[in-house]
Formats: structure tokens, sequence, C-alpha cells
């Protein structure tokens, strides 16, 4: 049988058609069909949680010092999603983007997951992991060194808070060490605090009572931008805002100002001629709280003192130097205006008055923060409902005291190194931005040879980076405590990593002006890492650190440590997840203060200047200087915050960087806001780039023209630039952080950091 | 006949038809012959796409898993009280929590307990350095799918074995076959390549969306709306 081509390919046909019917007639192209349909369907990339029981674990976040409560929905073993705890105190049921946001720290890519040593140069990135023993070992070693050689005080703490189990761990093991060096940053808490303590004569946090207020002046205060307790202030604005009268005072327009009853542009830096120009107006009109002053304060009218000289008081004084034009001359606000909220401000139920820019991280100068306290205090709110003043500070940390042998007690004389305390700034407690200073200037051998840092990011958040750089490479041993990767722990020796706060054990107190509230944060999961809640590491450390410093550190751990501070209040705290110490209600007319005179100082006897020579006591308006000079830098250029940018010690998360407009970041510039006639003068449009120097240094900027910010001033926000994180986190190399270009300036009489801006150049690229 | 007429060219043409049909049936012979190969190439086509499409396709298209550890549920029915619920039950909040985790296998696996080689691998590789075993789920859905086990069987009051098969009674783990285009079980589409005929005794039923259709308009009276499968 001859096979020709033609028979060939007819075959050949035959088997494609016999084969295609076949295939047809059975199940595969069909059910391959369907496999494919639901192949596609399968997108592994998209993130899933395991199956299981779905639950909640409440605890609080620490985030930032607020202390909100927390429910944290887990899946399994897998933590999916934070929201508000509805019935805690403090925030009942809102939670800030940042809070929101805490699952990315915790299982992100920035974890520190194991001790880590440096090898290679500070700040190179090369790490060896090693265990807890060495790392241990090799940090006690260093302290101990140290302490042998009779220098215990050359070890400096900078952590976080000052509250807590965890902060009250850290005095008790430097002061067994030797060292009063336990440093942290100070805040415009710091700044009320002392305000409150000259005025009041007590001691404690000053908690605005804000949900009861009526009228309530906000100089600068960010009270939408994460002033205080975030959600504490959204209720604000949510629940009353209609029954309130909100007057904030800024040189720009901020989301604060915008849902504020009234946003009062006024030149920057001068909100304390504002408060002593009110002062004036309510004075000169008798519109203060004259039984509270008549009766209860101490200053007010002239007085005589021990010397038998007349002096002269508040009232005479900013009737003589504060009058209502000349203050609309310093501040830019219109004469009527003033009268208008002076009057309104003291005619009002419970009046208020606020300071601390933006979320209230620099302190600002102690007489303007003394001007806006008179205020409240000629409004006599002191202590009151709708009021404010300073609390009591909770007692609930009651350890055994401890004794110290004599390395330790040597240096009780020497004060603390960043100045905080002696007598040049007797009330002021920490002073951590003047340490790059006192570093970098000692000649000689360096003043700090050990360092440790534990909830804080120095190297990012003091301003005037550049010095802060220099003193940390003056610095001879670092250790780290963070558990995210940050500009400190990359310059660190050894990394101790903690526990997130996600997974362990915290006390976080918090308080109104009614009550102190302990919450209780709690392990949500169970610690992803080889990581190591840093009370136990204290511990640890301080069993190294021979017989009285063991014997001062009785604890097993940190829970049990925990457990026998609440001692009968530890299983409530742990069932509800807050405890509320309330404090005695506040009476109307009735008044204590603990000042030398028993009442209210406007004229604070305790401050004394230096060498004995008092300094004019009253508070007073001084303009406060800001670095530069006009003819090199024409503009003025103040730091902002937002909600939505995190600029403490923890840096924004890659949520919240979404949530940021185009307007303040894109792609890696930061914008300025510029007025559109400033701009128009340096020939700058909207989103041009351009070349911003302050005395401190350069970056490469883009313009956002907005009407909402005063010619001649410009507005960079904070929380950018950072360096450290991991990459894909999304946040390193983007924008420009703004302690790069402002340094501190240091307020004469308390010491602490009055910055609230730098003069500025911005010049097109 | 010697003049030609239309019968003649009739008859022409007949003989032209014979003289082609004689031709023809030369040709057709040959003609047989060779489509006799076209048509054997056909039904080579048609029975071996049949074969491949029937047979190994079935074969080739799944792949054998082995669970981590071969479970007898019949051992364990009998000790148990309550039947499937026992391990296989609802949380208080109505959620089903499917395969059981190590902690409901614990209560009485803390330590070997018998002379099966599949126990002491379970103890010492899942209880002791407590670790969860990785079941593979024969009836797992896709993300698309939300289906409620309290729906089924607390308010409709389903038997399990209505669905799942007789699984309480076998003494070993079935062989995991995996679709190796989807990723899912074969238990889905069913054993039955074709969907035709019953499952068998250790089967359950299939699962395809169709077959949820099918029992919901028996039971229901209706397919089901969209939205309450697909969130």
């Amino acid at each position: 049988m001859k096979i020709d081509r033609r028979k060939f390919l007819a075959c050949l046909g035959a088997l494609a058609g016999g084969g295609t019917v076949g295939t047809m007639l059975s199940p595969l192209p069909w059910k391959v069909m369907d496999d494919i349909a639901i192949w596609t369907q399968n997108w592994p990339w998209t993130p899933v949680p395991k199956g299981g029981q779905s639950y909640y674990v409440q605890s609080v976040c620490s985030l930032c010092s607020g202390g909100c409560g927390i429910s944290v929905r887990k899946v399994s073993n897998r933590a999916v999603k934070i929201e508000g705890l509805t019935d805690h105190p403090i925030n009942k049921g809102g939670l800030c983007p940042l809070g929101l946001s805490g699952l990315q720290y915790l299982y992100g890519p920035s974890r520190v997951k194991s001790p880590l040593k440096r090898t290679g140069n500070r700040g190179e990135g090369k790490w060896q992991p090693v265990s807890w023993d060495e790392a241990l070992l090799e940090v006690t070693k260093q302290l101990v060194t140290l302490r042998s050689q009779g220098k215990p005080n050359t070890v400096a703490w900078i952590s976080g808070s000052e509250k807590g189990t965890v902060s009250s761990l850290i005095d008790r093991f430097l002061k067994v060490y030797g060292s009063s060096n336990h440093l942290r940053a100070a805040t415009a808490q710091d700044a009320l605090e002392q305000a409150a303590y000259l005025m009041q004569g007590n001691q404690g946090a000053v908690m605005p009572d804000v949900e009861n207020a009526d009228y309530i002046l906000s100089f600068g205060a960010g009270l939408l931008d994460g002033w205080g307790a975030p959600c504490r202030m959204f209720n604000l604005y949510g629940d009353s805002i209609n029954s309130k009268t909100i007057i904030q005072f800024e040189p720009r327009l901020s989301d604060t100002g915008a849902k504020s009853s009234q946003w009062v542009p006024i030149n920057p830096g001068t909100e304390g001629a504002l408060a002593l120009g009110m002062a004036h107006i309510i004075v000169r009109e008798l519109l203060y709280n004259i039984d509270f002053i008549n009766n209860n304060a101490f200053g007010f009218d002239d007085w005589t003192d021990d010397s038998g000289e007349i002096r002269q008081g508040f009232k005479a004084m900013i009737l003589d130097k504060f009058q209502p034009d000349k203050v609309s001359q310093i501040t830019g606000i219109p004469v009527g205006r003033i009268f208008e909220i002076s009057r309104g401000f003291a005619k009002a139920k419970k009046p208020l008055a606020l300071c601390g820019r933006g979320q209230g991280q620099v302190p600002g100068s102690i007489d303007e923060t003394l001007a806006i306290y008179c205020l409240n205090a000629l409004m006599g709110n002191i202590n009151q409902s709708g009021g404010t003043g300073a609390t009591s500070e909770p007692d609930y940390i009651q350890w055994p005291e401890v004794s110290v042998d004599g390395i330790a007690s040597q240096d009780v004389q020497q004060g603390k190194i960043d100045g905080a305390g002696s007598e040049k700034f007797p009330f002021s407690h920490n002073l951590l931005h003047r340490l790059p200073e006192i570093i970098n200037s000692a000649a000689g051998e360096k003043p700090v040879q050990a360092l440790l840092v534990s909830d804080a990011n120095p190297l990012y958040t003091l301003p005037d980076a550049k010095a802060v750089k220099k003193a940390f490479d003056n610095i001879p041993f670092i250790v780290s405590f963070s558990s995210y990767m940050d500009e400190t722990a990359v310059y660190a020796d050894y990394i101790l990593p903690d526990h997130t706060y996600l997974e362990r054990y915290q006390d976080i107190p918090t308080s109104t002006m009614a009550s102190t509230v302990i919450g209780l944060s709690k392990p949500v999961i169970k610690p992803l890492y080889d990581t190591r809640h840093i009370g136990d590491v204290i511990i640890a450390l301080a069993k190294g650190m021979g017989e009285s410093a063991q014997s001062a550190f009785p604890w097993k751990n940190y829970e049990s440590l925990l457990e026998e501070t609440f001692g009968a209040n530890w299983d409530e705290l742990k069932k509800k997840g807050y405890m509320t110490i309330e404090r005695q209600a506040p009476e109307t007319a009735s008044y204590t203060f603990s000042t030398p005179s028993g009442k209210l100082e406007f004229y604070p006897t305790a401050r004394k200047g230096t060498e004995g020579k008092e300094i004019a006591s009253l508070p007073f308006f001084t303009a406060v200087p800001i670095e530069g000079d006009m003819q090199q830098f024409p503009l003025v250029m103040i730091p902002y915050d937002s909600i939505r940018i995190a600029n403490h010690n923890i840096a924004n998360s890659p949520f919240m960087t979404k949530i940021v407009d185009d307007t303040v970041l894109k792609k890696t510039y930061a914008f300025i806001e510029i007025n559109p006639l400033t701009a128009k003068s340096l020939r700058l449009s909207e989103g041009d780039e351009a070349r911003l120097s302050t005395p401190k240094g350069q970056a490469a900027v883009k313009v956002h023209l907005y009407e909402g910010i005063m010619p001649g001033v410009i507005a960079l926000p904070k929380g950018l630039g950072h360096t450290a994180y991991s990459e894909e986190w999304g946040l390193a190399g983007k924008g420009v952080n703004a302690n790069d270009l402002i340094g501190p300036i240091n307020d004469p009489a308390s010491g602490l950091d009055m910055a609230w801006g730098i003069r500025a150049k911005l010049s097109r690229v | 006949m010697s003049t030609p007429d239309i019968h003649d060219t009739i008859s022409n043409k007949t003989d032209t038809d014979t003289i082609d049909h004689s031709q023809g049936n030369a040709d057709t012979k040959k003609q047989k012959s060779s489509g006799w190969i076209v048509f054997f190439s056909f039904m080579i086509g048609l029975i071996g796409s049949l074969i491949i499409g029937w047979i190994l396709f079935p074969q080739l298209l799944y792949s054998k898993k082995y669970q981590p550890i071969d479970f007898n549920h019949a051992i364990h029915l009998d000790q148990v009280s309550d039947g499937c619920n026992s391990c296989h039950s609802f949380r208080a909040d109505g959620s089903f929590t499917g395969i059981p985790d190590l902690s409901a296998c614990t209560d009485c696996h803390s330590a070997v307990m018998g002379s099966n080689p599949e126990e002491e691998k379970f103890v010492t590789q899942y209880v002791e350095p407590n670790k969860e075993v990785e079941w593979l789920s024969y009836f797992q859905q896709p993300d698309c799918v939300f289906f409620s086990h309290a729906a089924h069987v607390t308010g409709a009051q389903m038997a399990c074995e209505t669905c799942h098969g007789n699984i309480g009674h076998s003494e070993h783990s079935k062989v995991y076959q995996q679709n190796r285009i989807s990723g899912y079980s074969r238990d889905i589409w069913g054993y039955s390549i074709s969907r035709l005929g019953k499952p068998g005794a250790n089967e359950g039923m299939p699962m395809k969306m169709n077959d949820c259709a099918k029992c919901h308009l028996e039971q229901t009276g209706s397919k089901g709306a969209c939205f309450q499968c697909h969130k």
C-alpha cells in the first residue's frame, strides 16, 4: 500500500480530528478550564491570617504618652486589627492613626530580632547576633569596669517617660550604681509643671480639665494634631464642639485651627505677650475672679518685702507695660479682636487657657508658660472643674528604700550631668537637649563614658542633629534597648531589644484632672523574636552589679515586680485593664497651695536668680530670640506637628505615611508651606524644588503655596527625614528631619529649650 | 443504432457511466484501502484521546500527598462521647473549630499511650515541641467562599456524613489528592472525573458551587443569592 503525501496529510488530519473529537468527549478540556479559573483566583500575595478562633485582647497603647485603651482582635495566634477600647476612661473607644497602625510595628521588617553586637564601624549597619547571656555579660562588664574606676557618674540613661515602674527601675538601678543621670527630653509638660510649681507650690503633672471647660484659649496647642492624649481631644471636638468655644492662636492654619471656633493668626513666638495683653484687659475691666485674687493670691497687688522695699505687683506691671495697642503691634492681632476674646474668656463660666505648641514636645519659654498660667490664675480656675492645676503625683510605686554603697553615694554630690536640678536650674527636672553641648565642649576625658537608651531616639529627636551626632561620637559605649532599628540603635554598640508594647506587661499611668488612670499594657501575643522585657534585663544587670544592687532588686522578674507593686489591686488591674485612683474632688472656694505664702503666687517667691540676685520674677514677655541673621536668612521657619506623622521616638508607620497629603510629602520631598505672596517674591511656584537653609543646615525641599500661613513665615513638617528603619518600611530618605535644621535655645531662667523656630532662607534651584 | 439520437447519448452516458463506474470501481478500491488508513488514524486519535482524557488525565492531574500523621478516626470515635462534635465543635460565638488544634489532642496524648509508631511520631514531633500539625484540609474552599457550619449543622440539622462522608469510621487518613492546577483537594470536584455517579463510602459530597446550589434548590426552593456565600 502506497501512502503518498496526500494520504499522509489526510491521516494526520484524521488523527487530529479524532483526537479533537475524543478530547472534547473527555473531561480534559472542561476540567482544565475550570481549574484554570480557580487558579486565577489564588492570590498568595494577599495576606490572609490562618483560620482559627477570633477573639479580643484588651491592652493599653504606649506608642505615645497618651495611654489610650486598645482592643486587639486576634484570629488564632495572629493579631489582625487594633481598635479603641470603648469603656476606657482616657479615649472612650477612639484611637488615633498611630495607635491603629500598631500592628505594623509588631510584625514589620524593622524589628530587632535578637541581641546584636556591632561589628564594623558605628552606623555601618554591620551586626552580629549574640545570645542574651553574652550580651548581658558584655554590658555588665563595661558598667562594672566604670564603677570600679570610680566613675559611675559617667554613665547616663536616656529614657522616654518619667512615670511607671520601668522608669522607676531605671532610677533605682542608677541609684545603686552610682549615677544620677536618668535623662529624658523635656516637653511642654515640663515647662507647665514648673510654672505650676512656681505659682502653686504643688509638684505634679498639669492636667487641664478640657472636658468641663467651656471657653478654651489654645496658645498654639495642636489639640487635633496630637496634643495630649489624641483621642481625648478628638472626643472633645466631636462630642462638645457646639457647647464650647475654642480659640486657636497660631501662625498657621492647622487642622486644629480649622476646626476651632476661631483661628486667630499670631506672629510666631509672641504668645506670651498676647497672654499678658489679655491679662491687662481682664484686670483693667475688673473681669477677673476678684474673690479668688483678694483671698488667695500673692503678688497681684504691690507688696512690701522683708527689707521694707515696695515691690511692683502683677497688676501694676501689666497695666503699665502691656497695653492692648502695644500687644497688638507685637502679636499682629487687631486690637478689637484682643478685646473681644479677652472679654469672652473672662465672662465664660469655665474659662481655660492652654499652651504647648503643636504636640507640646518643645517646652517653650518659662515666662510665656507663666504668663498663660496667669490667665488661668486670674480666673481662679486652679484645681477647679474645667480649669487646670498641678495634680498630685501617683504614688502607687512603693518599693523598699535602697541602700547605696560607698561608690554610689559619692555621685550624689555631682548632680545630674544635664544641669537639671542644679543651682542654676533648680526647678527643671529634664534638660537633655543641653547634653550634646556639654559633651562637645568638655575638655579632657569625656563626661559620658557609657550611654543606655530605652524608649527614646535621641539621634533623631534632639535638635541640632550635627551637634548630637558629634556628641555621640564622643561616647565610647552605647547600648540601645530599642525594638526597632532606629537611628540611635543603628549607632549603638549593643542592642538588647525590648519586647514591643504588644508583647509585654507594663503599667501606663496617665492623668486627668480628676484622677490618675493606670492602664495595664498586656502581652497580646507571645514575643515573636528573641527579645526580652527591659524590666527583666534591668533586674539581670543589677544582679551583676554587686551585693547592694542585688538586695535592691529582690524580684524574680518584671511580672512578679508588677504583681508585688500592685498587691491587692493586681487581679483587678489584670482583669479590667486599668485602675483609677480618684483624686480628691475639686471643690470651688477651696484652694490649697504649698507656696511659701500659702497663696497662689503671681510673683513666684521661689524663683531667685543666680548668685542671689533676684531676676525680674514677675512673668514677663521677652521676645525669644531665634537663631539666624536677618540679612542672610530673611524668612522665619517654624516646625509643625501633624497627627499623621509620628515625630517622637517612634517613626511613622507605612499606613500613616500613606495618608500624608501630597502637599506635605511627595516621593522623597518634604514640602514647606509658604504664603503665595512670599513665594511670588522669591519666584517660587507650587511644587517647585527649592533649597532650604538655616544656620544649622540645608536641605532640598519642595514648595507648597498655602494662604493659611503668614507672609514671611514658612513651616516644615516634623517627623520626616528618617535615615533608619528598613527600606521596606518606606520612610528612610523621605523628606528632611526638622531637627537637622533647628537648634535649641536655652531659657536663661529654666534651662529648658524654648526654640519655636529659626530663621531660614529659601532659594530656587 | 447507427444514427446518434438522444437514446444513444443516454446510452453513451450510461456507457460513460459504466465506463466511469468501472473506472470508479477500480478507484474506489484504491480509495477504500487508503480511506481505511485515514479512518484508522481517526480512530487512533479518537480512542487515544479518550484514553488520555478519561484515564491518564485524572491520574496526572492530582498529586498524592499524605497527612503528616496517619490519623485513625475509628479508634478515636470509640473513645469519645459526642461523636464528631467531640473534636469538631462549635465555639461559644458560633464559629466552627474545623480541624482541631493541638490542644484538643494533648489532654490524652501528652505522652505516648499506645504502640502505634504514628502516635509516637505525633508526640515527639508535635506535642513535645508544642508545634501545630499542618493537617491537609480536604474540604478547603477558596477565600471568596463564606460557609457557615452553624447554619447547616445547628440550623438545618444536617449530619456531618451527608457532606463529608463516613470519615468517622476510617482507620487511616485518606490520601490527599491535590489538583496540580488549582491547588485544591480532589474532594471538591468529586472523585468521579465526569462528576457522574454517587460518591464512594469514604468520600464526601462534591462541593463545587453547583453542588451547593443543587442541594439548596432541593431543600430551600432556591439556589441561593450570590451574596449569601460571596460576601
